[in-house]
């Protein structure tokens, strides 16, 4: 047993085993594609191993430490290969999802890996920070008795594999390419419901000659990128920070989204082909206009994010202590704080922090502020069940000692004299009727007004649409809170040739929905590049 | 990289750096700042644009030493690099409707006053710049400021240059004396920008103050330099950094200013010993 953690599950896992190792068996003897498949019927997902709590609190090494191939393999057999596949449908961008569990559970990780990357070009990140539960493995039938397929987990598998034996999947492409059999096999299939992919194949040696800037570097524009240079599209990123990924660098913490990951995800884009300028902030150094004319782009893709943070709006809101998330993840993630002074740039979290929100940035920023040594509560209107933050983000900040405190909201921060906050004052809430978002409305409690102490104060309730790039297009329609107006299905913006996608459409959501938006942008594109 | 092209000592404690920015030198107008980063460990710091040549490409950028990144870009050397410099950020002064203005400058202020009464004067309109100092030792860019307007007064607060005063009272002088200004642009010290904003105010004179608060990103993403200006909060970053100095919240910025001096003094403290250690390690050889 290499398992890592202690889990009720050990007694199934061990009869997974068996199976798994049947399933090698089959494999070793030459018959890797007919022969009978041995389902794993172990209820639920195979643990895997993490830092403890009380050791992660004092570091930021990422919290998941990963599956072994043994794991990956076990894990990957509980897939029951549906036919109607309901878990690509749940994927924003489509991941053949049955197909990548059947070849690493075959034991072929370096094709699942290949595999996984022909619809998702970046599998370390979405297999760590996609919401799976309300994703793929929301609908997968093996949830219906028992837990999903880890199929979060497996992803960051194959694509943390893939990373560690780069020779040999550059082997195999070379292998895949020149047309055996089992190539033929993995690409059909591979290709099968995937006709975009296709397209753009077919269409990129006409498309060579045309040039798209895409602005900004996140997710979304990553993968609408990875996606163009795929069609043989020239693609150039501007991004106006010193470092390429949007909130995957910026935003989300190291211990859940380690850097140099995001750096290598990023570095198989650029052997891609695509190129970025970085300290480029579009809008000030470069107009729209101005790439679509002097600078010779035949199309822009903008995806800037939603970046903007939300204020409180409470009396003392203008205190020193008091501050939002995207400071306190900025310095840390961007700029490297917590090894302050190694880093020049400077973070204090304070010993009493409060983080204000329920959502996956207040448990990123309550969980950063905890590793850098406060006793951190979280503070959030609503109740646990209307918490926006996903499952595990909530049980990790628990694990980590992290103290929420529901249905309740702050009123006002409290000067220490010295123009520091120093306390905080609170009201209790209750839940009335559901509202427009069918979540039930939080009502403040006559007379509950109550303190605690709070010397840092970081508010996580939400962002807005950076309006820095929308303001400076000619004719770009925008909605009353300066989301750009975009076609769902192709990111099509008023003014033709520019596109855009990710949360500067949708306001703020999530990386693999910008993806997904990005990669429907790259395909309209294309199009649109097509047709001349 | 941003190669650096030519550095001067303006006095003890400013320093004036020309940084090769092609794009950035095409772009930028009066007002408007840099995000720079000297190396991987630096941090950002915002500084305002003193000058552009785009013929050249190059940017020039005055700063004092006060800070761990302004000290070591002070030891900094014509021929070394900048690792980052994104920019031109900010909205650029908005001189709109102006008729006569007058420029005020407080100490290294007057780097960034100069480009915006170099504006004016370009534009043909009437400019008078006000310039404040510690004393004459510390009076920089007099000449060049003097080029590009039409009444020059430079103040020192212990007289040392023959007018003893601070800018607000020179500035008063001459609205006593009938200087009909429309416009008011101050840039130094918040101390100096609310009291010439206290000036202006019972003239109703239209006054604009260059707010330069703690910055992380300079996109509009951290908060950091948010100014309480009237009931709401604004970013210097993409909302400034000028605003209406008769509505901002000069002593909330005062207090926010600080909060980090701290730390400053730690990282100062940490680099100067990194670099005596690689000085030790220089003579070694």
């Amino acid at each position: 047993m290499s398992m890592h953690t202690s889990d009720q599950s050990q007694h199934t896992v061990a009869q997974g085993n068996v199976a798994s190792a049947q399933a090698v068996a089959q494999t070793s003897k030459g018959t890797p594609r007919t022969g009978k498949r041995v389902i794993n019927r172990q209820k639920e997902k195979t643990p895997m191993a993490e830092q403890n709590p009380a050791t992660r609190t004092g570091n930021f090494r990422e919290v998941g430490l990963g599956y072994t191939l043994e794991q990956a393999r076990h894990e990957a057999s509980r897939c029951l290969q549906c036919k109607n596949a309901p878990c690509v449908g749940g994927c924003p961008v489509g991941v053949n999802i049955p197909r990548f569990l059947k070849l690493l559970a075959e034991g072929s990780p370096i094709d699942a890996y290949l595999s996984v990357k022909e619809t998702n070009a970046l599998p370390a990140i979405c297999g760590r920070v996609c919401p799976q539960e309300t994703q793929c493995e929301g609908v997968c039938r093996r949830g219906r008795a028992g837990e999903p397929v880890a199929i979060g987990r497996l992803e960051r598998f194959v694509a943390d594999w893939g990373a560690a034996h780069r020779a040999q999947v550059v082997a195999r492409r070379k292998e895949l390419a020149q047309s055996d059999t089992r190539a033929d096999e993995v690409t059909d299939s591979i290709c099968e419901g995937n006709t975009d992919t296709l397209h753009s194949r077919n269409a990129c040696r006409d498309l060579s000659s045309c040039r798209v800037a895409l602005v900004g570097s996140g997710p979304a524009s990553l993968t609408c990128a990875g996606e163009l240079a795929r069609a043989g599209v020239q693609a150039t990123v501007f991004e106006a920070l010193h470092t390429a990924g949007g909130v995957l660098s910026y935003g989300i913490p190291e211990f859940r989204l380690p850097k140099d990951l995001v750096a290598r995800e990023i570095s198989y884009i650029k052997d891609q082909g695509v190129t970025f300028e970085f300290n480029a902030v579009v809008g000030k150094l470069y107009d729209v206009d101005e790439l679509l004319g002097s600078m010779g782009f035949d199309a822009i893709f903008i995806g800037t994010g939603a970046g903007v943070p939300r204020y409180l709006g409470i009396p003392g809101e203008g205190l020193n202590g008091v501050s939002v998330a995207n400071e306190l993840l900025e310095r840390v993630n961007l700029m490297k704080a917590y090894r302050f002074p190694d880093y020049a740039t400077p973070v204090y979290a304070g010993s009493h922090c409060v983080v204000v929100g329920g959502g996956n940035v207040a448990m990123d920023a309550a969980r950063t502020a905890r590793r850098l040594g406060s006793d951190v509560t979280v503070v959030y209107r609503r109740g646990r069940e209307e918490m926006p933050a996903r499952d595990e983000e909530i049980r990790h900040a628990e694990q980590e000692g992290i103290t929420f405190d529901l249905l309740n909201n702050p009123t006002r921060a409290i000067d220490d004299g010295n123009g520091w906050i120093s306390e905080l004052e609170c009201i209790r809430m209750e839940l009335g009727e559901p509202d427009a978002s069918g979540r039930r409305r939080p009502q403040p409690i006559a007379g509950s007004e109550h303190r605690m102490p709070c010397d840092m104060l970081i508010s996580a309730i939400g962002s807005r649409i950076n309006p820095l790039v929308p303001q400076t297009v000619a004719g770009l329609e925008v909605t009353d809170r300066g989301a750009i107006v975009a076609d769902e299905q192709t990111g099509a913006t008023s003014v033709p040739g520019v596109y855009a996608g990710g949360d500067d459409v949708s306001g703020a959501a999530t990386v693999i929905l910008a993806m997904g938006a990005g990669k429907r942008s790259a395909h309209a594109i294309i199009d649109y590049l097509s047709r001349g | 990289m941003y190669p650096i092209k030519d550095v001067v000592d303006l006095n003890d404690e400013v320093v004036r750096m020309v940084v090769e920015a092609p794009a950035i030198s095409k772009k930028v107008k009066p007002g408007q700042f840099i995000m720079l980063r000297i190396d991987e460990q630096g941090e950002r710091i915002p500084l305002t644009v003193n000058d552009a040549n785009p013929e050249q490409g190059t940017i020039t950028l005055v700063f004092q030493k006060v800070g761990a990144t302004t000290r070591q870009m002070g030891m900094m050397t014509a021929g070394q690099s900048i690792r980052d410099v994104a920019g031109p950020l900010g909205k650029p002064t908005d001189f709109s409707g102006a008729h006569h203005v007058c420029v005020i400058g407080g100490g290294l202020g007057t780097a960034i006053a100069y480009p915006q009464a170099k504006w004016l004067h370009d534009h043909h309109i009437p400019v008078d710049v006000i310039t404040g100092f510690r004393t004459e030792d510390l009076i920089i860019l007099a000449d060049e400021v003097s080029q590009v307007c039409d009444t020059s007064i430079v103040m020192t607060d212990d007289g040392s240059n023959g007018h003893k005063g601070l800018v607000t009272a020179a500035l008063q002088e001459r609205i006593d004396a009938g200087a009909a200004y429309d416009l008011v642009v101050a840039v130094g010290p918040l101390i100096m920008m609310k009291f010439v904003a206290k000036t202006t105010a019972p003239y109703h004179i239209k006054t604009l103050v260059s707010m330069n608060p703690l910055m992380i990103d300079g996109t509009g993403m951290c908060g950091g330099c948010r100014v309480r200006v009237g009931d709401h909060y604004l970013h210097a970053c993409i909302d400034g950094p000028d605003f209406d100095g008769h509505q901002v919240d000069f002593d909330e910025a005062m207090r926010r200013s600080t909060q980090y001096r701290s730390f400053e003094r730690q990282a100062e403290d940490h680099r100067c010993r990194l670099l005596d250690q690689l000085e030790t390690v220089g003579e070694g050889r």
